[in-house]
Protein backbone atom coordinates (compact mmCIF):
# COMPACT_ATOMS: atom_id res chain seq x y z
CA UNK A 1 0.00 0.00 0.00
CA UNK A 2 1.29 3.13 -1.30
CA UNK A 3 1.11 6.22 0.91
CA UNK A 4 -0.93 8.12 -0.86
CA UNK A 5 -3.80 5.05 -1.29
CA UNK A 6 -3.12 5.26 3.06
CA UNK A 7 -3.83 8.71 2.95
CA UNK A 8 -7.04 8.30 1.07
CA UNK A 9 -8.35 5.42 3.19
CA UNK A 10 -8.03 7.92 6.44
CA UNK A 11 -10.56 10.15 4.52
CA UNK A 12 -13.08 7.70 3.44
CA UNK A 13 -15.26 6.93 6.50
CA UNK A 14 -15.27 10.89 7.25
CA UNK A 15 -16.25 11.44 3.40
CA UNK A 16 -18.69 8.77 3.33
CA UNK A 17 -20.74 10.20 6.37
CA UNK A 18 -20.61 13.42 5.50
CA UNK A 19 -21.58 12.56 1.74
CA UNK A 20 -24.74 10.67 3.72
CA UNK A 21 -25.25 13.01 6.61
CA UNK A 22 -24.65 16.72 5.72
CA UNK A 23 -24.28 16.91 2.04
CA UNK A 24 -27.61 15.02 0.59
CA UNK A 25 -29.65 16.15 3.81
CA UNK A 26 -28.72 19.96 2.76
CA UNK A 27 -29.49 19.40 -0.84
CA UNK A 28 -32.74 17.78 0.10
CA UNK A 29 -33.90 20.71 2.22
CA UNK A 30 -33.07 23.19 -0.13
CA UNK A 31 -35.05 21.03 -2.93
CA UNK A 32 -37.97 20.58 -0.55
CA UNK A 33 -38.28 24.60 -0.11
CA UNK A 34 -39.06 24.53 -3.50
CA UNK A 35 -41.73 22.04 -3.70
CA UNK A 36 -44.50 23.54 -1.98
CA UNK A 37 -47.31 25.01 -3.97
CA UNK A 38 -45.04 28.32 -4.78
CA UNK A 39 -42.48 26.48 -6.06
CA UNK A 40 -39.10 28.82 -5.57
CA UNK A 41 -41.34 32.15 -5.34
CA UNK A 42 -41.88 31.03 -1.74
CA UNK A 43 -38.44 32.76 -1.30
CA UNK A 44 -40.21 35.79 -2.33
CA UNK A 45 -43.42 34.98 -0.34
CA UNK A 46 -41.17 35.08 2.81
CA UNK A 47 -40.69 38.94 2.24
CA UNK A 48 -44.61 39.34 1.08
CA UNK A 49 -45.66 37.32 3.68
CA UNK A 50 -45.97 40.35 7.08
CA UNK A 51 -45.80 37.78 9.83
CA UNK A 52 -42.90 36.49 8.25
CA UNK A 53 -41.29 39.30 7.76
CA UNK A 54 -41.75 40.46 11.30
CA UNK A 55 -40.60 37.30 12.40
CA UNK A 56 -37.50 38.08 10.64
CA UNK A 57 -37.09 42.02 11.74
CA UNK A 58 -37.34 40.65 15.10
CA UNK A 59 -35.34 38.17 15.03
CA UNK A 60 -32.12 40.48 13.86
CA UNK A 61 -33.05 43.28 16.16
CA UNK A 62 -33.15 40.75 19.23
CA UNK A 63 -29.99 39.59 18.17
CA UNK A 64 -28.60 43.08 17.36
CA UNK A 65 -29.54 43.93 20.50
CA UNK A 66 -27.80 41.01 22.22
CA UNK A 67 -24.27 41.46 20.39
CA UNK A 68 -24.23 45.23 21.13
CA UNK A 69 -25.07 44.45 24.52
CA UNK A 70 -22.62 41.65 24.96
CA UNK A 71 -19.73 43.50 23.48
CA UNK A 72 -19.90 46.37 25.74
CA UNK A 73 -20.33 44.09 28.80
CA UNK A 74 -17.71 41.83 27.65
CA UNK A 75 -15.30 43.92 26.51
CA UNK A 76 -15.24 46.10 29.50
CA UNK A 77 -15.20 43.29 31.76
CA UNK A 78 -12.62 41.12 29.42
CA UNK A 79 -9.97 44.37 29.93
CA UNK A 80 -10.70 44.86 33.22
CA UNK A 81 -9.66 40.90 33.35
CA UNK A 82 -6.58 41.10 31.78
CA UNK A 83 -5.46 44.13 33.19
CA UNK A 84 -6.14 43.55 36.88
CA UNK A 85 -4.55 40.40 38.76
CA UNK A 86 -6.61 40.70 42.24
CA UNK A 87 -7.49 37.90 44.51
CA UNK A 88 -10.37 35.94 43.52
CA UNK A 89 -10.11 36.89 39.56
CA UNK A 90 -9.92 33.58 38.76
CA UNK A 91 -13.22 32.89 40.65
CA UNK A 92 -14.95 35.81 38.21
CA UNK A 93 -13.36 34.21 35.51
CA UNK A 94 -14.76 30.32 36.13
CA UNK A 95 -18.25 32.50 36.88
CA UNK A 96 -17.64 34.26 33.68
CA UNK A 97 -17.07 30.98 31.58
CA UNK A 98 -19.38 28.40 33.14
CA UNK A 99 -22.20 29.06 30.66
CA UNK A 100 -20.23 28.04 27.64
CA UNK A 101 -21.33 24.37 27.88
CA UNK A 102 -25.06 25.33 28.90
CA UNK A 103 -27.59 24.02 26.43
CA UNK A 104 -29.96 26.80 25.42
CA UNK A 105 -33.02 25.32 27.45
CA UNK A 106 -31.28 25.38 30.60
CA UNK A 107 -30.33 29.32 29.77
CA UNK A 108 -34.10 29.48 29.59
CA UNK A 109 -34.27 27.96 32.72
CA UNK A 110 -32.16 30.55 34.00
CA UNK A 111 -33.86 33.35 32.85
CA UNK A 112 -37.30 32.24 34.50
CA UNK A 113 -35.71 31.84 37.91
CA UNK A 114 -34.87 35.61 37.33
CA UNK A 115 -37.70 36.81 35.69
CA UNK A 116 -40.35 33.92 35.85
CA UNK A 117 -43.82 34.50 38.16
CA UNK A 118 -41.77 32.46 41.05
CA UNK A 119 -38.72 34.55 39.99
CA UNK A 120 -36.32 36.02 41.92
CA UNK A 121 -36.99 40.00 41.23
CA UNK A 122 -41.09 38.98 41.31
CA UNK A 123 -40.53 37.86 44.80
CA UNK A 124 -37.82 40.70 46.03
CA UNK A 125 -39.77 43.68 44.78
CA UNK A 126 -42.76 45.14 45.25
CA UNK A 127 -45.29 44.85 42.28
CA UNK A 128 -45.20 42.57 39.21
CA UNK A 129 -41.84 41.88 38.30
CA UNK A 130 -42.28 38.89 35.36
CA UNK A 131 -40.02 39.68 32.68
CA UNK A 132 -39.23 35.71 31.37
CA UNK A 133 -42.01 35.34 28.81
CA UNK A 134 -41.17 38.18 27.02
CA UNK A 135 -39.31 39.51 24.81
CA UNK A 136 -37.01 40.98 27.63
CA UNK A 137 -36.33 37.59 28.79
CA UNK A 138 -35.14 36.24 25.51
CA UNK A 139 -32.90 39.25 24.92
CA UNK A 140 -31.89 38.34 28.33
CA UNK A 141 -31.12 34.65 27.71
CA UNK A 142 -29.37 35.41 24.68
CA UNK A 143 -26.95 37.91 26.65
CA UNK A 144 -26.52 34.87 29.19
CA UNK A 145 -24.58 32.53 26.51
CA UNK A 146 -23.34 35.20 24.05
CA UNK A 147 -20.99 37.18 27.81
CA UNK A 148 -18.86 34.00 28.09
CA UNK A 149 -18.38 33.34 23.95
CA UNK A 150 -17.48 37.26 23.34
CA UNK A 151 -15.35 37.29 26.68
CA UNK A 152 -13.31 34.90 25.92
CA UNK A 153 -12.73 36.21 22.38
CA UNK A 154 -12.39 39.40 23.48
CA UNK A 155 -9.27 38.26 26.15
CA UNK A 156 -7.58 36.55 24.00
CA UNK A 157 -6.81 39.74 21.74
CA UNK A 158 -6.24 42.15 24.63
CA UNK A 159 -3.66 39.95 26.37
CA UNK A 160 -1.94 40.35 22.90
CA UNK A 161 -2.10 44.33 22.95
CA UNK A 162 1.74 45.76 23.26
CA UNK A 163 1.13 47.52 26.37
CA UNK A 164 4.05 49.91 25.47
CA UNK A 165 1.45 51.14 23.05
CA UNK A 166 -0.60 52.60 25.90
CA UNK A 167 2.25 53.73 28.10
CA UNK A 168 3.26 56.15 25.13
CA UNK A 169 -0.24 57.51 24.88
CA UNK A 170 0.10 58.06 28.42
CA UNK A 171 3.27 59.70 28.75
CA UNK A 172 1.90 62.14 25.96
CA UNK A 173 -0.60 63.03 27.85
CA UNK A 174 -3.66 61.31 26.35
CA UNK A 175 -6.74 61.18 28.69
CA UNK A 176 -8.20 57.16 29.41
CA UNK A 177 -11.22 57.66 26.92
CA UNK A 178 -8.41 58.73 24.53
CA UNK A 179 -6.55 55.57 24.84
CA UNK A 180 -9.52 53.62 24.89
CA UNK A 181 -10.43 55.25 21.36
CA UNK A 182 -7.46 56.01 19.76
CA UNK A 183 -5.04 52.65 21.47
CA UNK A 184 -7.29 49.64 22.40
CA UNK A 185 -10.46 49.53 20.70
CA UNK A 186 -8.43 49.84 17.00
CA UNK A 187 -6.36 47.07 18.56
CA UNK A 188 -9.38 45.05 19.46
CA UNK A 189 -11.26 45.90 16.23
CA UNK A 190 -10.84 42.40 14.48
CA UNK A 191 -11.63 40.58 17.77
CA UNK A 192 -15.09 42.91 18.06
CA UNK A 193 -16.28 42.12 15.01
CA UNK A 194 -15.66 38.29 15.22
CA UNK A 195 -16.93 38.19 18.80
CA UNK A 196 -19.72 40.43 17.41
CA UNK A 197 -20.26 37.95 14.87
CA UNK A 198 -20.53 34.90 16.63
CA UNK A 199 -22.72 36.54 19.31
CA UNK A 200 -25.43 37.66 16.33
CA UNK A 201 -25.15 34.28 14.46
CA UNK A 202 -25.96 32.77 18.04
CA UNK A 203 -28.18 34.74 19.08
CA UNK A 204 -30.12 34.23 15.30
CA UNK A 205 -30.30 30.41 15.68
CA UNK A 206 -30.97 30.06 19.70
CA UNK A 207 -33.93 27.55 19.74
CA UNK A 208 -33.66 26.24 23.26
CA UNK A 209 -33.96 29.09 25.20
CA UNK A 210 -37.05 30.67 23.34
CA UNK A 211 -38.38 27.46 23.41
CA UNK A 212 -38.34 26.87 27.10
CA UNK A 213 -39.17 30.70 27.92
CA UNK A 214 -42.42 29.88 25.38
CA UNK A 215 -42.94 33.17 24.76
CA UNK A 216 -45.29 34.40 22.13
CA UNK A 217 -42.76 36.05 20.33
CA UNK A 218 -42.24 34.77 16.56
CA UNK A 219 -38.48 34.56 16.52
CA UNK A 220 -37.08 32.56 13.57
CA UNK A 221 -36.09 28.89 15.26
CA UNK A 222 -39.62 28.88 16.45
CA UNK A 223 -41.53 29.86 13.74
CA UNK A 224 -39.60 26.85 11.69
CA UNK A 225 -40.58 24.71 14.77
CA UNK A 226 -44.10 25.82 14.42
CA UNK A 227 -44.60 25.55 10.95
CA UNK A 228 -42.97 22.27 10.52
CA UNK A 229 -44.69 20.38 13.43
CA UNK A 230 -47.88 22.08 13.65
CA UNK A 231 -48.74 23.41 10.61
CA UNK A 232 -46.77 20.93 8.48
CA UNK A 233 -45.88 23.34 6.08
CA UNK A 234 -42.81 21.58 4.86
CA UNK A 235 -41.92 23.98 1.54
CA UNK A 236 -42.01 26.96 4.55
CA UNK A 237 -40.24 25.30 6.95
CA UNK A 238 -37.49 24.99 4.76
CA UNK A 239 -36.92 27.83 2.95
CA UNK A 240 -36.37 29.55 6.42
CA UNK A 241 -34.35 27.20 7.43
CA UNK A 242 -32.60 27.83 4.25
CA UNK A 243 -32.27 31.83 4.59
CA UNK A 244 -31.42 31.20 8.85
CA UNK A 245 -28.39 28.93 7.78
CA UNK A 246 -27.26 31.29 4.86
CA UNK A 247 -27.37 33.70 7.55
CA UNK A 248 -25.56 32.38 10.40
CA UNK A 249 -23.15 30.75 7.97
CA UNK A 250 -22.23 33.98 6.08
CA UNK A 251 -21.74 35.47 10.05
CA UNK A 252 -19.63 32.73 11.04
CA UNK A 253 -17.23 33.06 7.77
CA UNK A 254 -16.88 36.51 8.74
CA UNK A 255 -15.74 36.06 12.63
CA UNK A 256 -13.56 32.82 11.04
CA UNK A 257 -11.71 35.22 8.13
CA UNK A 258 -11.21 37.78 10.85
CA UNK A 259 -9.52 35.88 14.36
CA UNK A 260 -9.66 32.39 13.34
CA UNK A 261 -11.99 31.33 16.18
CA UNK A 262 -15.09 30.09 16.17
CA UNK A 263 -16.21 29.52 19.57
CA UNK A 264 -19.67 26.46 19.33
CA UNK A 265 -22.39 28.16 18.44
CA UNK A 266 -25.53 26.59 20.35
CA UNK A 267 -28.28 28.02 22.62
CA UNK B 1 -13.00 61.19 35.93
CA UNK B 2 -10.43 58.90 37.13
CA UNK B 3 -12.12 57.09 39.86
CA UNK B 4 -14.99 56.58 37.81
CA UNK B 5 -12.89 54.46 35.15
CA UNK B 6 -11.47 52.84 37.35
CA UNK B 7 -14.45 51.60 39.69
CA UNK B 8 -16.96 51.31 36.14
CA UNK B 9 -15.56 48.28 34.78
CA UNK B 10 -14.94 46.55 38.11
CA UNK B 11 -18.73 47.06 38.52
CA UNK B 12 -20.01 45.85 34.95
CA UNK B 13 -17.89 42.76 35.81
CA UNK B 14 -19.35 42.02 38.99
CA UNK B 15 -22.18 42.52 37.77
CA UNK B 16 -22.36 40.58 34.74
CA UNK B 17 -20.69 37.62 37.43
CA UNK B 18 -24.22 38.06 39.43
CA UNK B 19 -26.19 38.01 36.44
CA UNK B 20 -24.46 34.67 35.15
CA UNK B 21 -23.92 33.22 39.10
CA UNK B 22 -27.37 34.21 40.79
CA UNK B 23 -29.57 32.06 38.76
CA UNK B 24 -27.14 28.79 39.31
CA UNK B 25 -26.88 29.27 43.30
CA UNK B 26 -30.72 29.69 42.84
CA UNK B 27 -31.33 26.49 41.11
CA UNK B 28 -28.92 24.55 43.27
CA UNK B 29 -31.11 25.97 46.22
CA UNK B 30 -34.35 25.21 44.92
CA UNK B 31 -33.72 21.76 44.07
CA UNK B 32 -32.33 20.92 47.52
CA UNK B 33 -35.18 23.00 49.64
CA UNK B 34 -38.25 21.39 51.24
CA UNK B 35 -40.42 23.80 49.64
CA UNK B 36 -38.95 26.53 47.29
CA UNK B 37 -41.71 29.10 47.61
CA UNK B 38 -41.70 29.11 51.74
CA UNK B 39 -37.88 29.39 51.34
CA UNK B 40 -35.01 27.83 52.43
CA UNK B 41 -37.17 27.82 56.47
CA UNK B 42 -38.66 24.84 55.14
CA UNK B 43 -35.41 22.90 55.57
CA UNK B 44 -33.19 21.24 52.86
CA UNK B 45 -33.70 18.02 51.36
CA UNK B 46 -32.85 15.34 48.89
CA UNK B 47 -36.27 14.47 48.02
CA UNK B 48 -36.52 15.98 44.64
CA UNK B 49 -32.95 14.84 43.35
CA UNK B 50 -34.90 11.27 44.20
CA UNK B 51 -38.25 12.19 42.88
CA UNK B 52 -35.34 13.42 39.30
CA UNK B 53 -33.63 9.50 39.88
CA UNK B 54 -37.12 7.76 39.58
CA UNK B 55 -38.30 9.96 36.73
CA UNK B 56 -35.74 10.80 34.65
CA UNK B 57 -32.67 7.86 35.18
CA UNK B 58 -33.10 6.98 32.14
CA UNK B 59 -32.97 10.07 29.99
CA UNK B 60 -28.90 10.52 31.96
CA UNK B 61 -28.29 6.84 30.96
CA UNK B 62 -29.31 7.44 27.31
CA UNK B 63 -27.32 10.95 27.20
CA UNK B 64 -24.03 8.83 28.85
CA UNK B 65 -24.62 6.37 26.30
CA UNK B 66 -24.87 8.79 23.04
CA UNK B 67 -21.88 10.99 24.64
CA UNK B 68 -19.57 7.85 24.48
CA UNK B 69 -21.03 6.21 20.98
CA UNK B 70 -20.42 9.39 19.73
CA UNK B 71 -17.10 9.95 20.79
CA UNK B 72 -16.16 6.40 19.42
CA UNK B 73 -17.23 7.61 16.08
CA UNK B 74 -15.59 10.66 16.29
CA UNK B 75 -12.59 8.90 16.72
CA UNK B 76 -12.74 6.38 14.26
CA UNK B 77 -13.75 9.15 11.55
CA UNK B 78 -12.23 12.38 12.89
CA UNK B 79 -8.38 11.55 14.07
CA UNK B 80 -7.73 9.55 10.90
CA UNK B 81 -9.37 12.07 8.76
CA UNK B 82 -7.06 14.78 10.40
CA UNK B 83 -3.86 12.93 9.54
CA UNK B 84 -4.81 13.00 6.20
CA UNK B 85 -5.90 16.52 6.01
CA UNK B 86 -2.26 17.37 7.62
CA UNK B 87 -0.43 15.19 5.48
CA UNK B 88 -1.65 17.17 2.17
CA UNK B 89 -2.80 20.60 3.36
CA UNK B 90 -3.87 22.28 0.21
CA UNK B 91 -6.91 23.81 -1.14
CA UNK B 92 -9.07 21.08 -1.21
CA UNK B 93 -8.29 19.63 2.48
CA UNK B 94 -9.34 23.37 3.24
CA UNK B 95 -12.30 22.78 1.57
CA UNK B 96 -13.11 19.56 2.86
CA UNK B 97 -12.61 21.44 6.53
CA UNK B 98 -15.12 23.70 5.84
CA UNK B 99 -17.16 21.96 4.71
CA UNK B 100 -17.47 19.66 7.23
CA UNK B 101 -17.63 22.87 10.06
CA UNK B 102 -21.01 23.77 8.41
CA UNK B 103 -22.82 22.12 11.46
CA UNK B 104 -21.49 24.53 14.07
CA UNK B 105 -22.46 27.26 11.53
CA UNK B 106 -26.02 26.26 10.70
CA UNK B 107 -28.47 25.77 13.32
CA UNK B 108 -29.20 22.31 14.53
CA UNK B 109 -32.85 23.13 13.73
CA UNK B 110 -32.08 23.20 10.17
CA UNK B 111 -29.65 20.65 10.19
CA UNK B 112 -32.07 18.49 12.01
CA UNK B 113 -35.00 19.06 9.69
CA UNK B 114 -32.54 17.85 6.24
CA UNK B 115 -32.29 14.80 8.52
CA UNK B 116 -35.71 14.26 8.65
CA UNK B 117 -36.82 14.86 5.64
CA UNK B 118 -34.04 12.42 3.86
CA UNK B 119 -34.39 9.61 6.56
CA UNK B 120 -37.74 10.24 8.46
CA UNK B 121 -39.48 7.49 6.36
CA UNK B 122 -37.03 4.93 7.22
CA UNK B 123 -39.07 3.56 10.56
CA UNK B 124 -36.29 1.45 11.72
CA UNK B 125 -33.34 3.71 11.78
CA UNK B 126 -36.04 6.95 12.60
CA UNK B 127 -37.19 5.54 16.06
CA UNK B 128 -34.01 4.14 16.68
CA UNK B 129 -30.97 5.97 19.23
CA UNK B 130 -28.30 5.80 15.53
CA UNK B 131 -30.55 8.75 14.45
CA UNK B 132 -30.50 10.98 17.53
CA UNK B 133 -26.73 9.90 17.42
CA UNK B 134 -26.06 10.85 13.75
CA UNK B 135 -27.06 14.34 14.60
CA UNK B 136 -24.23 14.19 18.05
CA UNK B 137 -21.69 12.98 15.62
CA UNK B 138 -23.01 15.66 13.09
CA UNK B 139 -22.60 18.59 15.54
CA UNK B 140 -19.24 17.62 17.27
CA UNK B 141 -17.04 15.56 14.31
CA UNK B 142 -15.86 19.50 13.36
CA UNK B 143 -14.34 20.09 17.15
CA UNK B 144 -12.27 16.51 17.15
CA UNK B 145 -11.01 17.19 13.30
CA UNK B 146 -9.90 20.90 14.21
CA UNK B 147 -8.26 19.87 17.32
CA UNK B 148 -6.63 16.77 16.45
CA UNK B 149 -5.38 19.07 13.09
CA UNK B 150 -4.42 21.85 15.02
CA UNK B 151 -1.79 20.03 17.09
CA UNK B 152 -0.71 17.83 13.98
CA UNK B 153 -0.04 21.29 11.94
CA UNK B 154 2.30 22.33 14.38
CA UNK B 155 4.74 19.09 14.54
CA UNK B 156 6.88 18.11 11.95
CA UNK B 157 5.13 15.08 11.20
CA UNK B 158 7.47 14.49 7.94
CA UNK B 159 10.82 14.44 9.34
CA UNK B 160 8.81 11.93 11.83
CA UNK B 161 6.93 9.68 9.24
CA UNK B 162 10.61 9.45 7.53
CA UNK B 163 12.44 8.09 10.24
CA UNK B 164 10.32 5.74 11.23
CA UNK B 165 9.75 4.48 7.25
CA UNK B 166 13.24 4.23 6.45
CA UNK B 167 13.24 2.01 10.02
CA UNK B 168 10.72 0.29 7.98
CA UNK B 169 7.40 0.86 9.15
CA UNK B 170 4.59 0.75 6.81
CA UNK B 171 2.04 3.92 6.35
CA UNK B 172 -0.59 1.91 8.85
CA UNK B 173 1.91 1.02 11.66
CA UNK B 174 3.34 4.86 11.04
CA UNK B 175 -0.12 6.09 11.97
CA UNK B 176 -0.46 4.48 15.21
CA UNK B 177 3.17 4.40 16.31
CA UNK B 178 4.04 8.00 15.71
CA UNK B 179 1.05 10.27 14.55
CA UNK B 180 -1.61 8.86 17.23
CA UNK B 181 1.03 8.98 20.17
CA UNK B 182 1.87 12.54 19.35
CA UNK B 183 -1.46 13.89 18.48
CA UNK B 184 -2.95 12.78 21.77
CA UNK B 185 -2.89 16.33 23.49
CA UNK B 186 -5.00 17.13 20.46
CA UNK B 187 -7.08 14.27 20.67
CA UNK B 188 -7.64 14.16 24.59
CA UNK B 189 -8.79 17.80 23.97
CA UNK B 190 -11.15 17.12 21.24
CA UNK B 191 -12.88 14.17 22.82
CA UNK B 192 -13.43 15.88 25.95
CA UNK B 193 -14.83 18.57 23.90
CA UNK B 194 -17.18 15.71 22.27
CA UNK B 195 -18.55 14.53 25.09
CA UNK B 196 -19.66 17.56 26.98
CA UNK B 197 -21.08 19.20 23.86
CA UNK B 198 -22.86 16.05 23.42
CA UNK B 199 -24.26 15.43 26.94
CA UNK B 200 -25.59 19.53 26.93
CA UNK B 201 -26.89 18.82 22.70
CA UNK B 202 -30.62 20.06 22.96
CA UNK B 203 -31.30 21.54 19.07
CA UNK B 204 -31.08 18.75 17.04
CA UNK B 205 -31.72 16.32 19.63
CA UNK B 206 -35.45 17.64 20.31
CA UNK B 207 -35.82 17.10 16.39
CA UNK B 208 -34.65 14.09 16.52
CA UNK B 209 -36.03 12.45 19.32
CA UNK B 210 -38.76 10.09 19.86
CA UNK B 211 -41.13 9.41 22.99
CA UNK B 212 -39.14 6.41 24.17
CA UNK B 213 -35.52 8.18 23.47
CA UNK B 214 -35.50 11.00 25.29
CA UNK B 215 -31.59 12.62 26.11
CA UNK B 216 -30.77 14.69 29.55
CA UNK B 217 -31.30 17.93 27.62
CA UNK B 218 -34.68 16.74 26.92
CA UNK B 219 -35.73 15.70 30.03
CA UNK B 220 -34.80 18.97 31.16
CA UNK B 221 -37.02 20.69 28.31
CA UNK B 222 -40.01 18.22 30.04
CA UNK B 223 -39.61 19.15 33.21
CA UNK B 224 -39.61 22.71 32.88
CA UNK B 225 -42.44 22.86 31.16
CA UNK B 226 -44.39 20.11 33.39
CA UNK B 227 -42.94 19.89 36.85
CA UNK B 228 -42.99 21.60 39.77
CA UNK B 229 -40.10 24.00 40.62
CA UNK B 230 -38.37 22.13 42.43
CA UNK B 231 -37.80 19.00 40.43
CA UNK B 232 -37.09 21.33 37.50
CA UNK B 233 -34.25 22.57 39.57
CA UNK B 234 -33.43 19.42 41.01
CA UNK B 235 -33.15 18.29 37.71
CA UNK B 236 -30.88 21.01 36.43
CA UNK B 237 -28.70 20.16 39.64
CA UNK B 238 -27.73 17.02 38.59
CA UNK B 239 -27.11 18.64 34.95
CA UNK B 240 -24.41 20.91 36.47
CA UNK B 241 -22.67 18.02 38.56
CA UNK B 242 -22.13 16.16 35.15
CA UNK B 243 -21.39 18.88 33.16
CA UNK B 244 -19.32 21.61 35.36
CA UNK B 245 -16.25 19.05 35.73
CA UNK B 246 -16.43 17.84 32.18
CA UNK B 247 -16.32 21.37 30.86
CA UNK B 248 -13.36 22.03 33.29
CA UNK B 249 -11.62 19.00 32.22
CA UNK B 250 -12.35 20.22 28.31
CA UNK B 251 -10.74 23.78 29.12
CA UNK B 252 -7.70 22.56 31.16
CA UNK B 253 -7.07 19.79 28.00
CA UNK B 254 -7.81 22.52 25.06
CA UNK B 255 -5.66 24.84 26.90
CA UNK B 256 -2.84 22.26 27.25
CA UNK B 257 -3.04 21.53 23.48
CA UNK B 258 -3.16 25.02 22.48
CA UNK B 259 0.64 25.17 24.16
CA UNK B 260 2.21 22.60 21.78
CA UNK B 261 0.65 24.60 18.70
CA UNK B 262 1.87 27.98 19.82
Amino acid sequence: MTRDTFTLLCLLPLAIFTLAFLAIPIARLVLASGEGVDGWAIYLKILQTPRYLSTLVQTVLVSLATTAAALIISTTAGLYLVRNRFRGRSIILSILTLPLAFPGVVVGFMIILLGGRQGLFNQMLPGHWVFAYSVTGLFLGYLYFSIPRVLLTVMAAAEKIDPSLEEAARTLGAPPWRIMLDVLLPALAPALIAAGAIAFATAMGAFGTAFTLATDIDVLPMVIYTEFTLSANIAMASALSVVLGLVTWVMLLIARSLSGTTVAAGG
Amino acid sequence: MTRLTKVLPLLVTLLACAFLFVPIVMSVLAGLTVNYFRGLSSGLTLRWVGEVWTLYSGSIFLSIQLALACLVVTLILGVPAAYALARRPGRASRILEEFISLPLAIPGLALALALLQLYGSYQGFRMSWTFILVGHVLYTLPFMVRSVLAVLAAIDLQTLEEGAATLGAGPAQRFFDIVVPNAMPGILAGALTVVTLSIGEFNLTWMLHTPHLKTLPVGLADAYASMRLEVASAYTLVFFVMIVPLLMAMQWASARAQRITE
